[in-house]
């Protein structure tokens, strides 16, 4: 790797957060948004937003603006520093996650921020940090009903890291390595989807878990627990956690991409458009089940992770290890 | 250069302010929510090493494991309550003073040691020579380790479970 001056390398930094912030907040913020209410929209034979903008394609930034414009509330009883700090932490956390995240290739090289030898073990660390805000803002709201969203998210988010964490080990055994480039670039002949099909279901329904979307959304609960852990946020704070949320529910789904399906990989259309393409699918998935299952209560929830999902893991690991020494 | 040196020190001054709050703070939750800047100055520090892999181990098991499992242990036994523990006593001028003269020490010791220069390259791609040393010339204390962790992970479970 060339080595730049310091300086360089800290104004690349700022340059490519501001890239990324303002790009992932566009994207998958508004876009998301917008996408989840018109597909519920369809599922439920509604009609959905329509009236802002072209077939209602403006509603969220007309939701933004109005947001941008409401008071900061903080509760009396909350602990203010903790309560302020929570918002900054969750999206942060969210948006670590696209540094490793490749969206296409170039003549030059792959389009991503900065291939780390350590990709997706880096992915997994950054979005375990999002439990630390979300435990944050249920705990300093001072509210019994954000304190048990941020208690469900602490136990349910801890259970379901392990099993994202064996299949991205499975993963990156059949790829030797560790990075999202070299994952992509082994996929070239056969996607990963084919022959990790169990990886790939586990990897699918722990990743719903992790990004707390029903039909694992204790977190936030609606009927019980009034919006979980962001019930008393107000105005651009509670943007954020939305934010937050939808920059990880995207940022898994690009991981799902990358380790799955071949990555930015496709004939014909260029790469970014096939990564794109792929993304889209799988959120539409994502918001498919959203809008499908019913919720689940919290014991089924943590006994589904600890009884079925990490033994099915662990024991598609030790077959594929066994098969990688075979090959080897 | 400057650089190295500029992110030591600002990485070194997050870790220790934070782990000032850590055992100064009389709200448990803030002595728990402070370790998490400290771990990851600890985390660049990593990084600066070139110790790419231990970094990604320390933010996702310290950072965003064990400051979980405190902070939900704290949740579930104070009730949430927000209690005021005061950390300090009426020992805390001799344990400061033990503590500094411990530092002394120790920044001595580091000084003046002639500390030999490791022999050899890096591997640009460490976790793979990390796997070989675990199973290679570490392997005993490797399962002496996970043998540890297996009979706390039985005791916690023992001592969890109700009577019937």
């Amino acid at each position: 790797m060339d080595v730049m001056p310091w300086y360089v390398e800290v104004l690349r930094a700022i340059v490519g957060t501001i890239i990324i912030f303002s790009a992932v907040a566009i994207v998958t913020a508004m876009l998301g948004v917008l996408l989840e209410r018109r597909i519920s929209a369809w599922i439920q034979s509604r009609i959905g937003p329509v009236h802002v903008g072209p077939r209602g394609l403006l509603q969220t930034v007309a939701n933004t603006v109005k947001l941008l414009q409401k008071e900061y509330i903080l509760p009396r009883n909350a602990d203010a520093v903790i309560f302020s700090s929570a918002v900054i932490v969750v999206p942060l956390a969210a948006l670590l996650d696209y540094v490793v995240l490749p969206f296409g290739t170039t003549r030059a090289g792959p389009l991503i921020y900065r291939d780390l030898n350590i990709g997706v073990l880096y992915f997994a660390a950054t979005s375990s940090l999002i439990v630390v805000g979300i435990l944050m803002a249920g705990w300093g709201s001072n509210n019994k009903y954000a304190l048990l969203g941020g208690l469900r998210s602490a136990a349910q988010m801890v259970s379901y890291e392990i099993p994202i964490g064996l299949v991205l080990i499975t993963i990156a055994m059949l790829a030797g390595s560790l990075s999202t480039v070299t994952i992509v670039n082994a996929q070239t002949h056969l996607w990963f989807i084919v022959s990790q099909p169990v990886s790939f279901v586990i990897f699918f329904v722990a990743a719903i878990a992790e990004v707390n979307r029903a039909p694992f959304d204790l977190v936030e609960a609606e009927s019980e627990l009034v919006a979980g852990y962001f019930s008393e946020y107000t105005g651009m704070r509670f943007a954020l956690f939305q934010l937050g949320e939808y920059g990880e529910m995207f940022a898994m789904a690009a991981l799902a991409v990358t380790l799955f399906f071949g990555g930015w990989q496709g004939p014909v259309l260029p790469s970014v458009v096939w990564f794109l393409i792929k993304l889209y699918v799988l959120v539409f998935v994502f918001m498919w089940v959203r809008w499908t299952y019913p919720r689940f209560r919290i014991d089924q929830l943590l006994n589904f992770s600890w009884k079925i999902l990490i033994p099915v893991a662990l024991a598609n690991l030790v077959v594929t290890a066994f098969f990688v020494i075979v090959v080897h | 250069m400057v650089g190295e040196a500029l992110a030591f020190y600002l990485l070194a001054a997050i870790t220790l302010a934070s782990g000032i709050v850590v055992v100064t703070s009389p709200n448990l939750v803030h002595s728990a929510v402070a370790l998490v800047p400290a771990l990851l100055g600890v985390t660049g520090l990593y990084i600066l090493l070139n110790a790419e892999f231990l970094a990604g181990v320390q933010v996702l098991i310290y950072a965003g494991g064990i400051t979980v499992l405190i902070l939900f242990v704290i949740m579930l036994t104070e009730g949430a309550t927000g209690l005021r523990v005061p950390q300090r006593n009426e020992q805390g001028p001799i344990g400061a003073a033990v503590a500094g003269a411990a530092a002394a020490v120790l920044i001595a010791v580091a000084t003046r040691t002639p500390w030999a220069h490791g022999a050899g390259v890096l591997p640009s791609y460490t976790p793979g020579a990390i796997g070989e040393s675990f199973l290679g010339p570490n392997l005993l204390l490797f399962e002496g380790t996970s043998v540890v962790l297996l009979v706390t992970l039985v005791g916690a479970i023992l001592i969890a479970r109700k009577e019937d």
